[in-house]
């Protein structure tokens, strides 16, 4: 792993909470990791299982969802829903050898903005130990010839970019 | 006998087990309308046609192909690309072809595994030597070639362009019969390009008569641990059923006999991930945190929640029963920790 390796985190943030205590931690100039890439979703119950696997297949090293802490959600129990989908995907990603620590959830209220900064510099950390994740390159590509050897015939197909994309 | 104006016809058998030759000849006396509109050109496993035979055929001299079977060997592609150029219609068949099915299970694993189980772990083959098979093969009279063995398992359309996609494992004899009758009436279909046919465009659960109701799935069942009721919805009673996130044309026959839909009919359109779309689908509707969440414990809660979780066995293997190869994540990474 190279020293100038910068992890990139997709953040999944809710309109709600995480997105504003985002906004906190930048009008408090919390100086924080400037490794996540915000995006704002209205609920983390938005955040659909396809969407982080979008994500680590397109080369993010790590996904945060973030939301309202349980009991306090803006749409009553999106934030359970998103829990739930959460852990039964990590157990999932487990099984495709995806560490733990690249897909992380947080609770972090409007108010909490060093919550979340804290979480981001923590994430990116762990990340970064990690190195870098890069699914398509690292894991489809290479997977893509034969096994044994070269027998000479392999063909220019094997390695060419998925027929249909994702 | 090859006359000059039928049009023609081959199936062809990558890395499959067979199944979607026997639904075709499941469609009846289908078959010998089948016969009567088509010259069978390459069948390997109802005709004597040679690989020769078909390379001598200029291209685009097959009329309608039906390829079933994963890519898995160099063979499986070398195959794909002659039939590709060699026809005009080209239909991935089955679910294999169409998005990897059983054996693209193995990309769950690295091909070195699979290997060791096959030939060297394996407890009733005797292999002492370790012997693996080799792609060449030196011998006092030259090489020896056999295809080789691609660590990842595809489907049909990430090697070659296809035209249509038949899904289903297998696909079911009564879909196969109206495409049949729509080809041969020359009725319009799709435009090509990979439109799925022979497909319903619903869920499963829209066919399936069992009782369905509001969901709060305490904790889930393998097929081996219960006996499910006959009237009420699989899923409520926490058997794994697929049928959520599984496209119907099928018509539910297993849920129907209380067996689970293992999903072999693939995503529904514009689902790009079948087993994303079942993480979500799941989550939603198991029991744990669906209390008072006023002053909730966090910690307790996700405990309760990965205890609910943690009797559903193999997530990956079972939701991408039939999809890995058309998965985002396609296979597992053995560089990881």
């Amino acid at each position: 792993m190279s020293e100038t390796f910068e992890p990139v985190i997709v953040g999944f943030l809710c309109n709600w909470c995480s997105y504003r205590a985002a906004d906190l931690a930048g009008t408090a100039r919390i100086h924080y990791a400037p490794n996540m890439r915000p995006i704002r979703v209205m609920c983390s119950a938005r955040v659909e299982p396809q969407f982080v696997l979008k994500a680590l297949r397109e080369g993010a090293d790590g996904v945060l969802i973030a939301g309202c802490h349980p009991g306090e959600c803006h749409y009553v129990e999106g934030n359970v829903k998103a829990l739930r989908r959460y852990v039964l995907l990590k157990r999932m990603l487990r099984q495709f050898g995806i560490e733990e620590e690249r897909v992380q959830l947080v609770w972090a209220a409007a108010s909490e903005g060093t919550v979340l900064a804290e979480a981001v510099d923590r994430m990116t950390e762990q990340i970064r130990a990690l190195g870098p994740l890069r699914w398509y390159d690292s894991v489809v590509v290479p997977a893509s010839g034969s096994l044994i050897g070269d027998d000479g015939r392999e063909s220019a197909a094997t390695r060419t970019r998925t027929a249909k994309e994702k | 006998m090859a006359t000059k104006h039928k049009p023609k016809f081959a199936m062809y058998w990558a890395a499959s087990c067979g199944g979607c030759e026997i639904s075709v000849l499941n469609i009846g006396e289908k078959i010998l309308a089948v016969d009567e509109a088509f010259d069978v050109v390459f069948w390997p496993c109802v005709a004597d046609y040679k690989v020769k035979d078909v390379e001598g055929y200029r291209d685009g001299y097959i009329d309608l192909c039906l390829f079933n079977g994963a890519i898995r060997s160099s063979e499986n592609e070398e195959m794909a690309h002659l039939l590709r150029k060699k026809s005009k219609v080209l239909v991935a068949f089955g679910s294999c072809a169409s998005e990897g099915c059983i054996p693209a299970l193995s990309n769950l694993t690295t091909a070195e595994a699979t290997f060791r189980a096959v030939y060297t772990d394996n407890v009733s083959t005797d292999n002492s030597q370790g012997i693996l098979p080799q792609p060449v093969t030196k011998v006092p009279e030259g090489k020896i070639r056999i295809p080789s063995f691609y660590q990842t398992v595809k489907c049909l359309e990430q090697v070659v362009p296809v035209d249509y996609i038949m899904p289903g494992c297998p696909p079911e004899a009564h879909q196969i019969a109206a495409v049949m009758d729509a080809i041969i009436s020359g009725a319009e279909l799709p435009k090509p390009g990979g439109a799925v046919i022979g497909a319903g465009t619903l869920a499963v659960c829209h066919e399936c008569p069992r009782q369905k109701n509001e969901k709060k799935i305490a904790r889930f069942y393998r097929p081996h641990e219960i006996v499910p009721d006959a009237e009420t919805c699989l899923l409520e009673q926490g058997i794994v059923c697929m049928g959520i996130a599984t496209r119907g044309g099928c018509g539910a026959l297993c849920p129907k006999v209380g067996m689970r839909c293992e999903g072999c009919y693939g995503p529904l359109d514009d689902i790009p991930d079948q087993g994303a779309n079942m993480v979500s689908a799941i989550a939603s509707v198991i029991e744990a945190g669906s209390g008072p969440l006023g002053g909730v414990d966090e910690a307790a809660l996700e405990r309760e929640i990965e205890a609910a979780l943690e009797t559903l066995a193999d997530p990956a293997g079972t939701f991408y029963r039939f999809s890995m190869a058309q998965s985002m994540l396609q296979r597992v990474r053995s560089n990881g920790s």
